[in-house]
């Protein structure tokens, strides 16, 4: 590791015309250059030097997004991802061998990019993003993902827009977003509470396809309605609580003879190991040439928005290969009632004798608020619900405590109620 | 880097910091408070610190199933609303679209579930399964066959399995409302 500071420390690694093709466009402005560009030396040492980035992902995306970073000159990468490489993934993830198969994926793509990249520093974890606090996101410029689910998506982009803070410019980390799923992808760039979010646009994924229960269980016409019978129904019915895990061969292994069998029955052709795998697993078989294209642009909006030499992506780019190639950009609208960068947010200022009624009836009275029947939560208690009457009744007696007893100062009220569209945040101070 | 700053400076200046209440977790507040639970349906909390697993008591007031209790267990993941609900039923019983291990056939809680839709949809599906068995999606074939074929037999093997009774050797749980 000593010789690994040296490298990043000094740039004797740095041979003469290493980045002669990249420096053709950070040693002058050109005609769609940022104002703020500073053409030269200065904007070559901070992506160089100073810009931090972390890529979360070194499956097929991460692949060819660190390897993008490091030769576009990011010298200080940080990558997370919490999977092992399978000999599946060896056909478009290039920066895996066959003998790396089982190791994590983080640690061995940081090792590759290091040892074939010389003076790029790769510094991996192998684990969840979900492991990793505010102070740890906070170290970073920039954010890329190249992830494989929505729920880890969600995660990080709340984390992101929560982490702003209007007084401090230095919180607000763009997150580049890309995404495949066999021939189509999409490239976006989110500035956290600036522009719409991950959450913003929840509504226009398509749902996963899934198959009637009554089909599943009486009229079986298709290999995938047979694999489903034996995980949904099957499963549940032989092993009771014992959950399927769908990396354990073991278990693939016996829903891939559960569901052969009643192929069989039903006389239906098809049913094979990996389409068991697959059907489990929601495997939609990934193409190497969409996660590069998908990839680059990543990157290239990484690099001109780490050097402002060229204006960034606004804020949604599509790509469609399924029939011919096809791409269109536009400007995905922010959501007013986004549950994650929507809502209102208030500053209140309570009086600390006033019970929580008395501040529920302040809120109903507000003009600017115009709230009836509202639920109060925190982040970590419930303080009063509307409904249903169990809750109510449980939570009823906190009407008659201060809410000085129950909310300290400067933490969050989550309100909720018919007549909002999403919900209203209150920042508690005392007077 | 890009000076993001700036742009943010002509926006509303308000804080607009949010808790670390996650978006699931206000979903299913704004979902849960603003249930429009009848007389027949009434929810339970075994944790009522936790807002994503509970249980719901169906009591319909009309139709074949009238007099029972029947006990579904709802949990919800923190990827809600993108993935639906998971719904079972507790009771092994007699119904056309509910199985002996509890598996419910109705078409929001899977193939048609949008986020659109909410717990109150959920709820509503659930009661109207009491209401309307559908032969036409069995999960209970026996129960489906009967329903087409032979009505008043199948209301008296919904009375006698609603008891506790024995159907064709199939023991069902006494579900009648206390």
């Amino acid at each position: 590791m000593a010789t690994a500071e040296v490298l990043v420390n000094g740039n004797q690694n740095d041979w003469s015309d290493r980045y002669y093709h990249v420096d053709q466009i950070l040693d002058k402005p050109g005609p769609r250059t940022d104002p703020s560009f500073l053409a030269g030396e200065e904007v070559k040492k901070f992506l160089r030097e100073a810009c931090k980035i972390l890529v979360i992902g070194a499956g097929g995306l991460g692949c060819e997004i660190l390897a993008n970073l490091a030769l576009s000159g990011f010298k200080d990468i940080h990558v997370i991802d919490m999977d092992t490489i399978d000999i599946s993934n060896l056909n478009r993830q290039f920066l895996f061998r066959p003998k790396d198969v089982g190791q994590p994926k983080a640690i061995v793509a940081a090792e590759f990019i290091m040892n074939r990249v010389p003076g790029v520093k790769v510094t991996p974890y192998f684990g969840k993003i979900q492991d990793k606090d505010e102070e740890y996101y906070m170290q970073f410029n920039l954010v890329i993902c190249g992830l494989d689910s929505v729920e880890a998506r969600r995660w990080i982009n709340a984390t992101l827009v929560n982490m702003v803070d209007p007084e401090e410019p230095e919180s607000l980390k763009p997150l580049i977003d890309g995404g495949t799923e066999g021939f189509k992808g999409q490239a976006r760039v989110i500035l956290p509470t600036v522009t719409s979010c991950y959450e913003c646009s929840l509504d226009m994924l398509n749902k996963p396809t899934a198959f009637p229960i009554c089909t599943i269980a009486n009229t079986p016409r298709l290999p995938e309605h047979c694999i489903e019978w034996a995980s949904v129904l099957e499963w549940p019915k032989v092993f009771k609580d014992k959950k399927l895990d769908t990396d354990d061969p073991e278990h693939i292994g016996w829903l891939f003879k559960t569901a052969s069998a009643r192929a069989k029955e039903f006389k239906i052709e098809g049913v094979t190991w990996s389409l068991t795998q697959g059907v489990v697993k929601n495997i939609i078989p990934a193409i190497a040439s969409t996660n590069a294209i998908i990839a680059a642009s990543c990157c290239n909006e990484a690099f001109k928005i780490a050097t402002s030499s060229a204006a960034y992506l606004n804020n949604y780019f599509m790509l469609i290969g399924t029939d011919g190639v096809y791409s269109f950009t536009f400007e995905h609208q922010k959501r007013e009632d986004c549950p994650v960068c929507g809502g209102q947010a208030l500053d209140i200022t309570v009086n600390k004798e006033w019970t929580l009624e008395r501040l529920i009836e302040m809120l109903i009275e507000r003009q600017d608020v115009q709230v009836k029947k509202p639920s109060l939560t925190t982040a970590t208690k419930q303080l009063y619900l509307q409904g249903p009457p169990q809750l109510e009744e449980l939570t009823r007696p906190n009407l008659e405590k201060k809410v000085s007893e129950l909310v300290e100062e400067g933490d969050y009220i989550t309100v909720t109620a018919r007549t909002l569209p999403f919900d209203l945040t209150l920042r508690v101070t005392y007077a | 880097m890009i000076k993001i700053w700036s742009m943010k400076k002509n926006e509303d200046a308000a804080a607009r910091r949010k808790p670390k209440t996650s978006a699931a977790q206000i979903r299913v507040q704004k979902d849960l408070t603003e249930l429009e639970l009848s007389a027949t349906m009434k929810t339970h909390f075994p944790d009522p610190a936790d807002l994503l697993n509970f249980t719901l008591t169906i009591t319909p007031d009309e139709g074949m199933y009238k007099g029972g209790a029947f006990v579904f267990s709802v949990n919800i993941n923190t990827n809600y609303p993108h993935e639906p609900p998971k719904v079972k039923c507790t009771q092994t019983i007699y119904h056309p679209n509910v199985d002996l291990e509890g598996n419910v056939c109705l078409n929001i809680l899977r193939e048609d579930w949008k986020p659109v839709l909410n717990l109150n949809s959920v709820l509503v599906g659930l009661q109207y399964l009491f209401l309307e068995p559908n032969a036409d999606d069995p999960l209970n074939k026996d129960a489906a066959e009967e329903l087409r074929k032979n009505r008043e037999q199948f209301l008296q093997n919904v009375k006698t399995s609603m008891r506790g009774g024995n159907i064709r050797g199939q023991q069902y749980d006494r579900v009648v409302a206390q």
